[in-house]
């Protein structure tokens, strides 16, 4: 059996392996498809701002040595991949001096924080609704409430987030509109720290869980449904087990394993979707380094917060992958049902 | 509780009640035609344009007056002008007339969400079903390679592109949409195919000596139809999802006024701050309007393809 699970775990890991190198690959090509070439342009901003730039040609060839951008495409590939593996993603273009993985990790923290609070709340609140909405012990005035809850289901998370800064940062100025944390407040394991970050992180997150808990409810429902027709559900029933642990341990139990999938499945959607979530609300995580990576053109720092993102998503995918043995032990036992 | 009621009463006695007439389609889904006509409200106002209704050539800059309130308000800001019933929805601080840039813009995002979820759909079908037909090396190549794509957030990557490629064409985008859009529609018909495959009626016409084409195409695919068309919505709701995030992020193309590049325009400027709701509210709207509509579509066509998810009977 512990050779079965070995052979589970290293697929796994080639899986998140072949994730990170087409997500590695695919950064590399785009730019070197599209017509112009980011140091020339960067040089031409330069001289625009600077008036003058002299040897300009030397410079240009000089930065492009710099960033990896001479020779041969095979060459820079190769670099490009050992440099990936050794988690040096250069020099930022906008601000010189600063390194790619220092502006990455003051700010993934917060956007790992924000995000995964957000999906465990929307998962967990989705499936308990959705559940809830198949459960016929349920009083039909509730199931029928329920869905009032799935109101703001597929609208873009940042939108929804307009919305909430609008009304409640705005209007009713009960939470703040922007940033992760009061000012004057000293970062650090205090009490007025930790209520501040979740004084500003409230509105943030709950644009994500509002709009995408109805998506798990409705997976939920329609597990849910199909598992109460199954025969150990009746069974359960004819043996006298109390409703409650009928509902938790035969029929969430059960119907939640196809929800983990889906989960991770969705988990890039979710990133993606969050990046913008932190741009409305200017909270310091990725997605806000990415805008304004995006303004000032600097390339490789849009490239390093997408790469990470990438390797980010595929690993949180890779942890699901392996704790799913733990939710449902028949997949170590037989390489077919994997 | 006993055994009987806890059994699931569908089938024979549900039948009899309702009685079994033409308008006991599964089609006939109550979430299914409200989604279906919200989108058909947002591609026919892709005609007012051309039918001469409206003029929406004021969709573009300095062709209206500026910071005009909807119609119906009553403002008291010295800032905005009085509302004007030419301008039905208020203009923006750039000249341009809300209604203009909605009745443009809300179909193009449906235009841009259905060619990628088409485009998608198409390899999706032909992965989908090779893989599960074929089955061997080819399906676990296919469902390795489409595995690890649904993983990688497709904005993200779509971000890179767009940083580099300035002025992105509208087809263009949607192809690149689509290029994220393929390993759902391809999981799903793989599933199908590997479920139907020993079904009795595809060993009847394997049996009558069908091809294989033929046994994909005329037997299969029918049944797949539902299935089929709620992927469908919900990838037209992804890519327009992800197409929304890009022109908020002013990254969309340029040339035509879209929903997302509105309320780019809107938070660039400040419009939250400066009270004019109206600039970034219009286009949230419309998109609501379609998220929604889809997403109503998608439910529905699921409730379609699935009977057992069409509510649970009182007992």
């Amino acid at each position: 059996m512990s050779e079965l699970t070995l052979g589970y775990f290293l697929r796994r890991l080639g899986m998140w392996l072949l994730t990170i190198w087409i997500g590695a690959t695919l950064i590399f090509t785009i730019p070197r498809l599209a017509p112009g070439d980011p140091i020339t342009a960067m040089v031409e901003r330069m001289i625009q701002q600077a008036g003058y730039i002299e040897n300009s040609a030397d410079l240009i060839e000089a930065w492009r040595a710099r960033f990896g951008l001479d020779g041969p495409w095979h060459v820079q590939y190769r670099n490009y991949l050992l440099s990936m593996v050794r988690v040096d993603l250069g020099y930022s273009l906008a601000n010189f001096p600063a390194r790619v993985t220092d502006i990455i990790g003051r700010s993934l923290p917060w956007t790992l924080g924000m995000v995964s609070i957000a999906t465990i709340l929307s998962f967990g609140a989705g499936n308990l609704i959705g559940a809830l909405m198949a459960w016929r012990r349920v009083p039909a005035f509730i199931r029928n409430i329920l869905p009032v809850s799935l109101t703001f289901t597929s609208i873009p998370f940042f939108m929804f987030g307009i919305l909430l800064i609008s009304f409640l940062a705005f209007k009713w100025k009960i939470f703040p509109a922007f940033g992760n944390y009061g000012r004057g407040v000293e970062p650090g394991w205090n009490l007025d720290f930790i209520l501040s970050v979740l004084h500003h992180g409230l509105l943030p997150v709950l644009s994500i869980v509002v709009t995408s808990m109805g998506f798990w409810a409705l997976g939920m429902r329609g597990m849910m449904v199909t598992t109460d027709g199954e025969d150990y559900m009746i069974l359960a029933n004819a043996k006298g087990l109390r409703s409650r642990r009928i509902f938790w341990f035969y029929g969430i139990r059960n119907s939640m394993l196809p929800q983990v999938t889906a989960l991770a499945l969705n988990l890039g959607a979710v990133a993606g979707g969050s990046l913008l979530v932190e741009l409305i609300f200017g909270y310091p995580g990725l997605g806000y380094f990415l805008y304004q990576a995006i303004i000032s053109a600097d390339y490789t720092v849009i490239q390093g917060i997408v790469f990470m993102l990438i390797v980010g998503v595929a690993t949180a995918v890779l942890i699901l992958d392996l704790l799913y043995p733990m939710i449902d032990p028949r997949i170590t036992y037989s390489k077919g049902q994997a | 509780m006993s055994v009987a009621t806890a059994a699931p009463a569908n089938g024979s006695q549900d039948s009899a009640r309702r009685g079994l007439n033409t308008w006991d389609s599964p089609w006939l889904n109550f979430k299914f035609l409200l989604g279906l006509s919200m989108i058909a409200i947002i591609l026919l106002m892709a005609g007012a344009g051309p039918l001469g209704l409206y003029d929406t050539t004021r969709a573009r800059v300095a062709s209206a007056p500026l910071n005009l309130p909807p119609v119906w308000t009553n403002i008291d800001n010295p800032f905005f002008g009085e509302p004007d019933p030419e301008y039905p929805l208020g203009t923006d601080s750039d000249g341009r007339d809300l209604t203009a840039v909605l009745l443009v813009g809300a179909p193009r995002s449906l235009h841009i969400g259905l060619i990628a979820a088409g485009a998608g759909m198409l390899i999706g079908v032909v992965l989908g079903f090779s893989a599960g037909f074929i089955g061997g090396w080819w399906d676990a190549f296919v469902r390795t390679i489409s595995d690890s794509i649904i993983t990688i957030p497709a904005l993200a990557v779509l971000i890179v592109i767009s940083a580099f490629v300035k002025n992105l064409d509208v087809v263009i985008l949607a192809l690149l949409l689509a290029a994220f859009a393929w390993p759902g529609p391809t999981r799903l018909l793989r599933a199908q195919v590997l479920s139907m495959r020993e079904r009795g009626y595809v060993q009847m016409a394997r049996l009558s000596g069908a091809n294989t084409f033929s046994i994909l195409f005329r037997e299969m695919l029918p049944n797949m139809l539902p299935y089929l068309a709620a992927s469908l919505t919900g990838n037209v709701s992804g890519a327009i999802l992800a197409a929304t995030g890009l022109e908020a992020l002013g990254l969309g193309p340029t040339r035509i006024p879209t929903m997302g590049m509105t309320i780019y325009h809107a938070m660039y400027v400040s419009a939250l701050f400066r009270g004019m709701w109206w600039w970034w509210g219009m286009p949230i709207v419309a998109l609501v309007i379609v998220f929604t509509g889809l997403f109503l579509m998608t439910v529905g066509l699921d409730e379609i393809a699935n009977p057992r998810l069409r509510g649970i009977r009182e007992q």
